[in-house]
């Protein structure tokens, strides 16, 4: 079976998590890459990780992302490769061009799946609901399957192919400019939650807008960024832009400091990809502190100080 | 303006999630409802676009009966009319879902377009990332998904989805979709008089053939429990020289 893997990019630069797509596709068949837009850079890394032949797709249209363009391509680019399925990482992008996909096919698009078992007629897959904090076993029947993968649910490994070049130029009605990406806000540089190496979070614990304070210098002088709980964002204390969980950022830090929350499962989901965990917590018994690999009980707002004055003493 | 927001009646779980001994179902005997968090903003947001542009504004939902509690909080909070598309059994897949959620806004529309309708981005139990889209499509308008800001002059809307590198901004022209994400409001609380004017809401019913497509739930399955002998590395600010040396044996710090 012939499988194209959606390589999300942005512009020409690459969101690592498709490489994780690739690699979950590899045992559906012969995986194919389709680059939509003129990024034919993007295919010796696609060939690294598992692509026979790297499809070009290209109209002026696909210059910058578009949804609805990106899926009229896609479409067209699925029935001249001869494709059976399209497997596109679970990321914002590849989940929204992968629905827009099922509404062109009229075919069903089973979102960020952890595991598929292909067959002949109908596949089967794990998927993930409650953002991971609950698996449900799913069956697929279609002539066309659609299907993203969870983000982090497999580690990207290389297994070289090909990756041979095979341009397509396709029709597109202007009618898709629509949802083109109209202009961008460039995000303040520096460290950002989803790039920095240590997340400082605080939660209900931290007590006041005021706190946060500590936890910013804190994370100034490790190198991290500092991300927030639900309950922090819905008191106002912090921007929704620095909320981890379900609802906010997934985040995957080196470290992860979760300082005052209990760590209930929406919050659980948005950091569970991070490699350590340190709670730092007065209950002993709160859900972060268990399943932390590290712990520290008592009060963050006496503990974060304390720790700053060592920093600077070193 | 005419704004339309779905929502949908979810448990609200807390740090475990139990499932049903038929493996079919959330156990909800000792959890509440809620909708889905990201819809909650997007009430929110039907609301104080109403209230800035005038017109009015309708919250929908696919369920059970008991799925009115969602739609008369939404109306404690400000929305003027609600619309209960009623649903016969929990298995709704994606594509059934939309193409009810789209007949009802026809329905509902009797040819006179809402200009804006707001979906959650994704529902908080089943996450399917699809409906707004198909329902998109169903009716022929512009949809654009993950939506954490919007402007709106009457006529056009921009609306700002963020990504790692910053912002990335949509201009639509009405009538259109948006799938929002939590963070595009900060929802309000039910006034005393919002709670009375729910109570006596009049939820109209729609009726919508199910149309069944190809995904279908078989069970559900816990996920992995996180097992970790934590290390308790001590109590106090006693315990700072030990973060700061984790830290060091972390590479962190050098």
């Amino acid at each position: 079976m012939k499988v194209l893997v959606l390589v999300d990019h942005d512009r020409g630069t690459l969101d690592e998590l498709t490489l994780q797509a690739f690699t979950a596709a590899r045992s559906l068949g012969t995986i194919e890459a389709a680059i939509l837009g003129d990024y034919e850079s993007l295919a010796p890394t696609v060939a690294e990780y598992g692509a026979a032949t790297a499809h070009v797709i290209t109209h002026p249209l696909l210059v910058d992302y578009g949804s609805e363009a990106w899926a009229d391509a896609l479409v067209q680019a699925m029935l001249i490769s001869g494709a059976q399925a399209i497997v596109a990482p679970g990321t914002d992008r590849g989940n929204e061009v992968l629905a827009h996909v099922g509404a062109l096919l009229n075919a069903p698009m089973v979102a960020n799946c952890v595991e598929i078992t292909a067959a002949d007629g109908d596949w089967s897959m794990i998927r993930t609901r409650w953002g991971g904090s609950l698996l449900e076993e799913t069956t697929l029947t279609a002539d066309r399957k659609l299907v993203t993968i969870t983000p982090h649910a497999v580690v990207a490994e290389p297994a070289p192919a090909a990756g041979t070049v095979q341009r397509i130029e396709v029709d597109l009605d202007d009618s898709v400019a629509r949802t083109i990406v109209a202009d961008r806000v460039q995000a303040e540089s520096g460290l950002t939650l989803q790039t920095a190496p240590v997340v400082v979070a605080g939660g209900r614990g931290v007590g006041s807008p005021e706190n946060f304070a500590a936890l910013d210098e804190l994370a100034g002088l490790i190198g991290g960024a500092v991300g927030c709980s639900r309950v922090v964002t819905n008191n106002g204390w912090r921007p929704h832009s620095d909320q981890v969980g379900q609802t906010g950022n997934r985040v995957a830090p080196d470290l992860y400091i979760a300082c005052g929350i209990s760590g209930a499962i929406q919050h659980w989901v948005g950091m569970m990809g991070s490699k350590r965990v340190l709670a730092i917590n007065t209950d002993r018994e709160a859900p972060m502190v268990t399943k932390a690999d590290y712990a520290v009980i008592g009060d963050v707002n006496e503990i974060i100080p304390a720790v700053i004055a060592a920093l600077k003493a070193r | 303006m005419k704004v339309l927001v779905l929502v949908k009646r979810v448990p609200a779980p807390g740090a475990k999630i139990n499932i049903t001994p038929d493996e079919q179902a959330v156990d909800t005997k000792n959890l509440g409802f809620a909708m889905s968090p990201h819809e909650e903003c997007g009430v929110e947001l039907a609301v104080q676009l109403v209230e800035a542009h005038g017109g009015e504004s309708t919250v929908m939902t696919l369920g059970g009966q008991e799925a009115e509690e969602q739609l008369r909080y939404a109306v404690s909070l400000g929305v003027d009319n609600a619309v209960l598309v009623q649903a016969d059994t929990d298995d709704w897949d994606p594509m059934a879902t939309a193409a009810a959620l789209a007949g009802a806004i026809t329905e509902a529309e009797a040819g006179e377009p809402f200009d804006l309708i707001i979906f959650g981005n994704e529902s908080a139990d089943s996450g399917g990332y699809q409906v707004g889209i198909r329902a998109a499509h169903a009716l022929g308008r512009p949809i654009v998904s993950g939506i954490k800001a919007i402007e709106t002059d009457g006529d056009q809307i921009r609306a700002r989805r963020q990504t790692v590198a910053g912002l990335e901004e949509y201009r639509l022209t009405m009538p259109a979709i948006v799938a929002v994400k939590e963070g595009i409001t900060l929802p309000r609380y039910p006034t005393m008089k919002g709670r009375l004017n729910a109570r006596k809401a009049d939820v109209k019913a729609s009726s919508q053939p199910h149309t069944p497509g190809g995904q279908k739930k078989i069970r559900l399955i816990p996920a992995p429990e996180t097992v970790s002998n934590t290390v308790v590395l001590g109590e106090g600010v006693e315990s700072a020289g030990k973060i700061v040396d984790l830290l060091v044996e972390l590479g962190v710090l050098t």
